[in-house]
């Protein structure tokens, strides 16, 4: 869509605004209460009611039971976040690089790193302060080993809004893991289809 | 040097004649990429990116020197091309682990890549296995180096340690087809870096002093601090510029603080980093970093106690790690409320600087480390040179190494360190007490005799003799000899034999007696020999001199008449003189406070122990902040009153606010910084606006330099002769620290956590029969104690040293001022 059509803001016939025909409001006393009156008493209110009536006694309810039942929620929707786990070892994937730390725009992720006795770089805390969080996605998007998603779990009710962002809770449970329970985030960051097919290859020479 | 004018890249651009291109163009702020170059080091040709076409012609700017009227292209399309080529090479097989990489981001390598718009590699071949290298306070991980050599290049022509070179890598040659095929330049970095990895000269770890260096000037994650690996990225850093506390060298350094963790919030320090383009840090500056006094909170009643110790005590003793604003709120107390004030070591130091001002009249010396890096021959006396001030051992290594320079070392103790500097170093051992001869030797050896005094010119011709010496000397000598050949008759074609002769050139070793010149001085100082002959062919080519005197020289019996002889070698010879200071602010508190030398009844010690204890390292009656905790200026070396700033918090009570409690108004300590004394040599500036920075060009942009004042003086120029028989010859112990101490807060950074002993050599350890872990007596006059022995690789010879970083070892109560002491030493 071209934008320059709605840069003039002048209404006019070239510009892309028109107004909008709205009839003339009542200037009187009596012309406001004779539009009240007609539009309370028109025919329609009846059709609304009579379509509550007909579902009710067809016991067609559409009504979502929550907190019995609920929606399933888009992909893409960034509720609280998780850290995954690699399927093949179960080990961690986040690897500690600190880009989520970094670009995290509201300031709310910190983590403690170490070395460990496998000279790897071992992540030993991890925290999301969730009462600064936006959950803008970026520590999403920026992480480069799909480690930190944003979950399904938008209910954020308890004593403590800690609770969801302690390291333990975010991470994918071992056995939840092995049960193959583990959801792949198609979410910000994950790669796209076909990714293969962009990528240039480096030569390798064994 | 000449001032030229060239052209880079159409800009004209004012430099030195016989400058590096490189370096010109850094100056003026035009961009060329290099990777292996070090400024103050030699060039080493490795990585070749700084390729430029000078008047036509390919040449590498790190390499190529500055001429009038050059012209200078930084790119053309085949430098382009060597240059994309350059960094493909350097991208194959490089782990592509910059998640976890510890220069995170502070990469060269990922810089240079990106610059130069590497989006697709070319160039391949087998990998090989390189384990990761534990080397103590150091990791190396080869497969990460890209094999710029700067680690190798820094230690050798910098710190003077050379504990790094190349080694084979192994694995697979490059393909030589690709000779034709790929860029030039670029093939042949390839070639170097595919044959070789760094690796200690010592095996599989480090034999040097620790400094560390080579981990801050890796353009990657190759070398890195074992300490700060994994814990940080260098982004979440903070840095605080400040200068370095431990030594009087004040080197520029930042604190990198970030919170202490997720639980905790506080401030804390993770690395200490330099600009080492322009500076160089040796071990205890770079680990010796978090020695603040912390969890400290205001304690009311540890504060009323200590304001009514104030109002009892007369006399306020300190040591000279304070900043220069203490130092002037205890002057300032000092003028109010009459307190002594006691440092004995400043005090020695400023009695040596006024009796070198009486003869010279300077307030200050002359000279400055800058000046030693510049200089070619250089002479250290009085000094155990890598410990009392590893810049200056530095300065002193890089002027002889860069310079093609020389030098001279006076000490008792001999330093192997100061042996691998070059071949062109002579150490003299001499015996303590004999400092005066090596000033002596100096003034004979150097001193313009039209000018000096004749009563010292005299006293020197008393050293010289002529004495007959046989000499062996190879000649050239003609000897003809018959020679019986073989030869084939051509006519007959039978062989006959014929009588030649033939006069050749043999080398003979004749004696001859020849007369010279007995100089009694060397026998006095120990001179090795045919010391008089390697001094001519050190002296070739020599244009400046330095020379570093050191605090052997001010706790001197005679420190009065080293110090006039200092300033005579100043006056009559091409030497310019640096002083080494004790301590981090010796200087400093030597020119702001007026010490006294007795102390009276009751005592404040600060930082050193009295009757009330005021203590930065938490074991005192009142907490005070570290030097890592506090803003103000200390004085270096160089003359400079440089800034530093608090890295970490404290939550107690400064100094400031005692003063202020006794009747001073100042809401800051910094308050104090454009009180400091002009008639010393300060300038009343705030403390905000000192700076703190090198700029691109290497110019020093720190505080300020004092200004040298003029001493009215009286032509009395008479120096005393001395006395060869006070050369201590019997068993000696002296009072120094190992490298990497200086004082009780390098000592309590936890990378640097020691217990002090008896520090011995080799030698010292055969010829009394201990090793290491013993318990030994030590006795002198004046005490005695009972302390471990501590084997130290890096000194020789007989003298054992105590330290004085260790609290739990009164080691300086066994001195009488000198640091020199006769010992008895015994196995208990």
């Amino acid at each position: 869509m071209h934008v320059d059509p709605f840069t003039d803001r002048n209404v006019s016939e070239q510009s892309a605004y028109y107004y909008v025909d709205m009839g003339e409001y009542p200037q009187t006393g009596w012309g406001k209460f004779k539009q009240v009156v007609k539009r309370s008493l028109k025919g329609e209110l009846f059709v609304g009611l009579w379509v509550v009536m007909r579902e009710m006694i067809k016991f067609d309810i559409h009504t979502v039971q929550y907190p019995k039942e609920k929606l399933p929620i888009g992909p893409r929707y960034r509720a609280v976040h998780k850290l995954l786990r690699l399927w093949e070892s179960g080990f961690e994937r986040c690897i500690g690089c600190g880009l989520c730390e970094k670009i995290c725009i509201s300031d709310c992720i910190r983590m403690d790193t170490r070395i460990d006795e496998e000279s790897r770089k071992e992540v030993t805390e991890y925290s999301i302060n969730l009462g600064r969080c936006i959950f803008c996605g970026y520590c999403a998007e920026v992480c480069p080993e799909l480690a930190i998603v944003h979950g399904d779990r938008y209910e954020n009710a308890s004593e403590q809004r800690a609770h969801f962002v302690i390291k333990d809770d975010m991470l994918t449970p071992l056995d939840f893991l092995t049960a193959g329970q583990q959801k792949e985030y198609p979410g910000f960051g994950a790669i796209t289809p076909h990714e293969d097919e962009r990528v240039t290859k480096t030569p390798l020479a064994y | 040097m000449n001032e030229i004018t060239i052209t880079i890249d159409g800009k004209a651009v004012q430099t030195q004649e016989g400058e590096f291109i490189l370096n010109a163009a850094r100056a003026n702020g035009v961009f060329i990429p290099a990777i292996c170059y070090l400024s103050r080091c030699s060039p080493t040709l490795a990585c070749r990116i700084c390729l430029v076409e000078a008047d036509g012609k390919q040449v590498y700017a790190c390499n190529a020197k500055a001429k009038e009227g050059m012209n200078v292209v930084t790119t053309t399309s085949t430098i382009e091309d060597e240059k994309r080529a350059i960094m493909e090479v350097y991208d194959v097989n490089h782990p592509l682990e910059c998640g976890v990489c510890d220069q995170s981001g502070e990469c060269e390598l990922q810089n240079y890549t990106l610059e130069l718009g590497v989006d697709s590699q070319s160039y391949s071949i087998p990998d090989t296995f390189k384990p990761v290298q534990d080397w103590g306070l150091i990791k190396y991980d080869p497969a990460l180096c890209i094999m710029c050599e700067r680690c190798i290049t820094v230690c050798k022509d910098m710190i003077g340690d050379g504990a790094l070179s190349t080694v084979a890598r192994g694995g697979d040659a490059i393909d030589p087809a690709l000779k034709e095929s790929m860029p030039k330049d670029a093939y042949a970095m390839w070639n170097k870096l595919n044959k070789s990895l760094i690796a200690p000269n010592a095996g599989t770890t480090l034999d040097c002093t620790n400094c560390g260096e080579c981990t801050s000037v890796c353009p990657v994650g190759a070398l890195v601090s074992t300490d700060f690996q994994y814990t940080s990225n260098a982004w979440e850093l903070h840095q605080v510029p400040a200068t370095c506390t431990h030594c009087s060298a004040g080197c520029q350094i930042s604190y990198d603080i970030k919170h202490t963790s997720v639980e905790d919030p506080e401030d804390k320090i993770y690395r200490v980093k330099n600009e080492w383009n322009y500076v160089s840090l040796c071990g205890s500056g770079r680990y010796g970093y978090d020695f603040q006094n912390s969890d400290v909170t205001k304690d009311a009643g540890q504060f009323n106690a200590a304001i009514a110790a104030f109002k009892k005590a007369d006399t306020i003793s300190f040591t000279s790690t304070i900043t220069n604003e203490e130092a002037m709120i205890l002057q300032r107390l000092k003028e109010k409320f009459g307190y002594r004030l006691i440092n004995e070591e400043a005090r020695i130091f400023k009695s040596f600087l006024n009796s070198y001002s009486a003869i010279s009249g300077q307030s200050l010396y002359s000279g400055n480390l800058k000046e030693v890096h510049d200089s070619d021959f250089v002479v250290s006396i009085g000094s155990a040179l890598k410990t009392d001030n590893p810049n200056a051992r530095f300065a002193m290594n890089n002027a002889i190494s860069m310079n093609k320079g020389a030098g001279l070392y006076f000490h008792p103790i001999n330093d192997p360190v100061i042996n691998d500097m070059s071949k062109n170093v002579t150490q003299f051992n001499h015996a303590a007490m004999m400092e005066e001869a090596a000033l002596y030797l100096m003034l004979d050896l150097f001193g313009d005799k039209t000018a000096m005094p004749s009563q010292i010119v005299d006293y020197l011709a008393t050293f010289h003799s002529t004495k007959t010496v046989t000499i062996e000397e190879t000649i050239d000598e003609k000897v003809t000899e018959t020679v019986v050949k073989k030869v084939l008759n051509e006519e007959t074609g039978i062989e006959e034999e014929v009588s030649e002769e033939v006069t050749k050139t043999v080398k003979k070793k004749v004696s001859k007696e020849v007369e010279v010149d007995d100089n009694r001085l060397y026998d006095l100082l120990n001179a090795p020999a045919g010391f008089a002959d390697t001094l001519t062919k050190y002296l070739a080519k020599k244009e400046k001199f330095a020379l570093m005197v050191g605090p052997d020289l001010y706790s001197h019996p005679n420190a009065d008449n080293c110090a006039r002889l200092v300033a005579l070698i100043e006056k009559y010879t091409a030497f310019n003189v640096t002083m080494i200071p004790n301590l981090s602010n010796t200087l400093g508190a030597a020119l702001i406070c007026d010490l006294d030398t007795t102390a009276g009844s009751y005592t404040i010690g600060y930082n050193t122990t009295g009757n009330f204890t005021l203590s930065a390292l938490g074991d005192g009656d009142l907490d005070m902040p570290a030097l890592n905790q506090q803003e103000g200026t200390l004085t270096s070396i160089d003359k400079r009153v440089n800034p530093t700033n608090a890295a970490v918090g404290f939550g107690g009570y400064i100094l400031n606010d005692i003063a202020n409690a006794l009747g001073f108004n100042e809401s800051l300590t910094i308050n104090y910084t454009k009180q400091l004394p002009v008639n010393a040599g300060f300038e009343s500036v705030e403390f905000d606006s000192l700076p703190n920075h090198y700029t691109n060009a290497g110019v020093e942009v720190r505080g300020y330099v004092l200004k040298t004042q003029s001493v009215s003086i009286n032509g009395d120029e008479s120096v005393i002769a001395f006395d060869e028989k006070n050369a201590m010859s019997n068993a000696l112990v002296y009072l120094a620290n190992p490298v990497l101490q200086f004082t009780p807060f390098t000592a309590k950074a936890h990378q640097l956590k020691e217990s002090g002993g008896l520090y011995a050599s080799t030698a010292f350890m055969s010829a009394n029969g201990v090793i290491e872990g013993d318990r030994v007596r030590v006795k002198t006059a004046q005490g005695e104690i009972v302390v471990n022995v501590i084997a130290d690789g890096k000194i020789e010879g007989e003298i054992p040293y105590l330290p004085t970083f260790d609290t739990q070892i009164n080691s300086g109560a066994l001195f009488d001022g000198y640091r020199f002491a006769n010992v008895s030493i015994q196995k208990v």
